[in-house]
């Protein structure tokens, strides 16, 4: 185990440099910094001055050497538009972001498998065979489109619900600011959190759908038949708990996945999240911000895998199998 | 006519208090300012927000005339020296009353100031003759001293003196990186700033003290959102989650005149969408006949009615309506087959091939505007190859003067003619920074020549036919292409009264704002 997370976390370093290498260098085609900071009007000297100062100027080494020094010492840098250390900027907008793929997990969870399990056990009904067809239609919208669609139907002409943001927020442990405590905050999180998770949503029935079907073919599900064990129990406890284990796998590594997909729900529907966040320092070439945000959402990444390994390890099919006869 | 149904809307909110309900204002601009310091940067949003928290010494009104604010009268005194009086019992948010002191402190600061230290450039010294009394001397006899006096905008001189927290004078000006002033607020204002998480929310709250009791605003509290994405912002107003937006997208205005629940308010800009053509890096732009042979070419009514959804002013100059040196005889020359002689008797009636490039993500629609310019130059037969690209890039394109052909937008700082001529059509002087974004290399010594002039006239009526003189000869030497004015739009919910606060610059003056519920 122990060896397990020692490899793990000099993964995790490696993974890490390559992305502030890749981050660092693609910061030269971003565009020019200096523009964003600046009136049109100010003359090329000053601007020049202000680069000189900024050390833009530095040849590249030079300037990922004076970067890389202070962060092993947990300094990514200062934002340029928010003028605090890049980190601090994306801590403070970390929980908005997981609380959004939360609701979208949640979601997710909540329809994929009763549905993906319907529809395995009943391939042939109408309702199996209109969510097949849905669920292509589902994976073929664009994320924005939906977005706009559910503002429109939901806040505009129904106004059952707010059309933006992330409403009224609470703070607990003194750091994690939640809108998962109010009417107001869980009001606002619907929306964007169904966005989120019409990505995801019919690639899990679809998955779901599969898995179960294979199972369900599977010897042992024959044998239960054989030994008159009720369906339900057939369904639910021998042939779901098969089908989830690379439901698992799969849902570790999109959760990840779907971190990197805020950046566009985030985008319409103005979450403070740092998916928007990212966008935005993509636009004023906010270089500090970008490589911070590179490097948390790789941290993401690996931290998230390395769970999914651990829960695999823990959901051992042939151990239960062994347990249970 | 209006500022009296203004003033009557006042007397009627003074007489009758008791219904005067104080509202709060829910309001969402397509960004927040960078920074809290009025004189950070010189951009929309910073003057935007300095109009909420702090005064100016005067302030445009809707005709471009000037409304006396914390300066109550001001005389010349000779040629070269300007008196002011300032308004008497001011307080700043802090408490401290305003005085000259406090005037020659943030003139100081705009002298320092990297973006404002350009348009303070004309102005020698800034001499205090009594507690409220101060004189403005610039070295040579200067036109523009109260357009450039509405960028003043007195700072607590006390308040953001000595060090913060972190030892570093209070009053430091950071372009890139935390200052005191970038997140501190002490002016004259009608708002202070309650409470402030930068790109997501600014609460703002009534300043008890103002000085203006004439103000007929009864908003006491605004809560202010950036909503980046603008079909999210039309629908935040829609849904009735915000009160007021701006701007409002041209595809979007017929759903907001639709809708019984809000209003649409749309006026003139000043910002000009220009084309220039690069005379050192292709020959035949050396060519007035191909030159003038472009302008022809193309269609600004047609740019504007299709693409714009009427939403701009076509132009052929570029001063706007209002401003000294508009010429109203000069308007869009669209002839198709004129085009076609003048390029014949120039020599390309085969036409050429051109570069250009304009960002697709500065101007309103200016990716379209440029496809649409290439189609009509193909009709002459030019051929044009197009690149578009994010503003990031852009602007070190524009710099190196990257293409033939370059697009460029620009709003006068001083909302002045010269200022147009000074930084887009002036002969290029690395020194004096003139022509600084004359990517097209025009020169023509006699219009610097007038522009000079036109800048130590101080006569308006002299400096006017200067500076349309000068229009009619760049526009008859087509030193570029204009294309059309942006215009301005805002949205509201009905009983927020917008109309009489937005203006041309785009600084609602939302401390007179009145809201009936």
């Amino acid at each position: 185990m122990i060896a397990f997370f020692v490899k793990r976390f000099f993964q995790a370093v490696v993974v890490m440099f390559v992305i502030s290498l890749i981050s660092f260098s693609i910061q030269d085609n971003l565009g020019d910094p200096l523009r964003e900071l600046v009136g049109q009007a100010v003359s090329e000297e000053e601007r020049q001055a202000l680069r000189e100062e900024m050390g833009l100027n530095d040849p590249f080494l030079v300037q990922y050497v004076r970067f890389a020094k202070k962060a092993v010492q947990g300094d990514l840098g200062d934002s340029y538009f928010f003028k605090k250390p890049a980190f601090e900027v994306i801590m403070k907008k970390l929980p908005a972001t997981l609380e959004l793929v939360f609701g979208a997990t949640i979601i997710i969870i909540l329809f994929s498998v009763p549905i993906g399990v319907y529809s395995a056990i009943n391939p042939q009904s109408w309702f199996s065979k209109t969510v097949m067809g849905l669920s292509i239609v589902g994976i073929s919208i664009p994320v924005f489109l939906t977005a706009i669609g559910l503002i429109y139907l939901f806040a505009i002409e129904l106004n059952w619900l707010p059309s933006y943001g992330r409403g009224e927020t609470s703070n607990v442990m003194g750091f994690w600011e939640t809108g998962l405590l109010s009417a107001d905050g869980l009001k606002h999180l619907i929306l964007p959190s169904f966005t989120l998770a019409s990505i995801m949503l019919p690639l899990f029935i679809r998955l779901i759908r599969a898995e179960m079907m294979e199972v369900l073919q599977s010897e042992y599900v024959k044998f239960a038949w054989a030994k008159g064990i009720s369906p339900r129990r057939i369904y639910f406890v021998h042939a779901l708990k098969n089908t989830m284990l690379p439901v698992i796998t799969v849902g570790g590594v999109q959760i990840g996945t779907m971190v990197a997909y805020t950046i566009l729900t985030e985008t319409v529907f103005q979450w403070p999240g740092m998916g928007f966040l990212f966008l935005e320092a993509v636009n004023r070439v906010d270089t500090p911000l970008i490589v911070a945000y590179l490097i948390v959402v790789g941290a993401i990444f690996v931290v998230t895998n390395t769970l999914v390994d651990l829960i695999y390890g823990l959901v051992n099919p042939t151990v239960n199998l062994a347990g249970k006869k | 006519m209006k500022k009296t149904a203004l003033l009557f809307a006042g007397a009627a909110l003074a007489l009758n208090i008791a219904s005067a309900q104080a509202a709060t204002l829910r309001m969402a601009y397509d960004a927040d300012p960078v920074s809290l310091d009025p004189y950070e940067q010189l951009s929309g949003g910073t003057l935007q927000l300095s109009h909420m928290t702090y005064d100016p010494l005067v302030r445009w009104d809707r005709n471009l005339g000037f409304e006396p604010r914390l300066a109550e009268k001001w005389e010349r005194i000779d040629d070269n020296t300007m008196r002011f009086h300032l308004r008497k019992g001011v307080k700043f948010h802090s408490g401290n009353e305003l005085s000259t002191k406090d005037v020659a402190f943030t003139f100081k600061r705009l002298q320092d100031s990297p973006d404002f230290k350009g348009v303070f450039a004309p102005f020698k010294a800034l001499n205090v003759i009594d507690d409220h009394t101060f004189d403005l001397v610039t070295a040579e006899p200067f036109p523009l001293i109260l357009n450039n006096m509405t960028y003043l905008f007195p700072m607590d001189s006390a308040f953001f003196s000595g060090e913060d927290a972190n030892g570093k004078p209070k009053d430091m000006l950071v372009k890139h990186g935390d200052s005191f002033a970038s997140r501190t607020i002490s002016g004259t204002g009608p708002y202070t700033v309650s409470y402030r998480e930068q790109g997501v929310k600014v609460e703002f709250s009534r300043n008890a003290d103002y000085w203006d009791k004439n103000s007929p605003g009864n908003v006491d509290k605004i809560v202010f959102t950036p909503i980046k994405e603008a079909p999210t912002r039309v629908a935040a107003l829609l849904a009735g989650d915000v009160d007021f937006i701006a701007p409002v997208p041209p595809t979007d205005h017929k759903r907001i005149k639709s809708s019984d629940n809000v209003e649409l308010v749309t006026m003139s800009g000043t910002r000009i969408i220009t084309f220039q053509m690069n005379q050192e890096r292709n020959e035949a732009f050396k060519d007035a006949r191909v030159r003038t042979a472009i302008n022809y070419a193309i269609n600004q009514e047609g740019i504007v009615k299709k693409i714009m959804k009427g939403f701009a002013t076509p132009g052929a100059q570029f001063s706007p309506k209002g401003y000294l040196g508009h010429n109203p005889a000069l308007t869009p020359r669209y002839d198709l087959k004129k085009a076609k002689e003048l390029m014949k008797e120039a020599g390309y009636s085969e036409g050429f091939t051109v570069t250009m490039m304009a960002p697709n993500n500065r101007y309103v629609n200016d990716e379209k505007i440029a496809q649409a310019v290439v189609s009509m130059l193909a009709k002459i037969k030019i051929k044009v190859d197009l690149k578009t690209m994010p503003k990031a890039q852009y602007w070190p394109a524009f710099d190196e003067r990257a293409a033939d052909m370059m697009m460029i937008g620009w709003h006068s700082d001083t909302e002045d003619t010269n200022n147009f001529f000074e930084f887009l059509s002036a002969c290029a002087n690395k020194d004096t920074g003139a022509g600084q974004y004359n990517s097209g290399n025009y020169c023509n010594p006699t219009v610097d020549a007038m522009m000079i002039e036109a800048n130590s006239t101080t006569d308006p009526e002299k400096r006017a036919s200067i500076m349309q003189a000068m229009e009619k000869t760049v526009y008859d030497d087509a030193g570029f292409v204009p294309l059309h004015w942006q215009n301005l739009s805002w949205g509201a919910r009905k009983g927020v009264e917008i109309a009489p606060i937005v203006n041309g610059m785009n600084f609602p003056y939302i401390g007179d704002l009145i809201i009936k519920e």
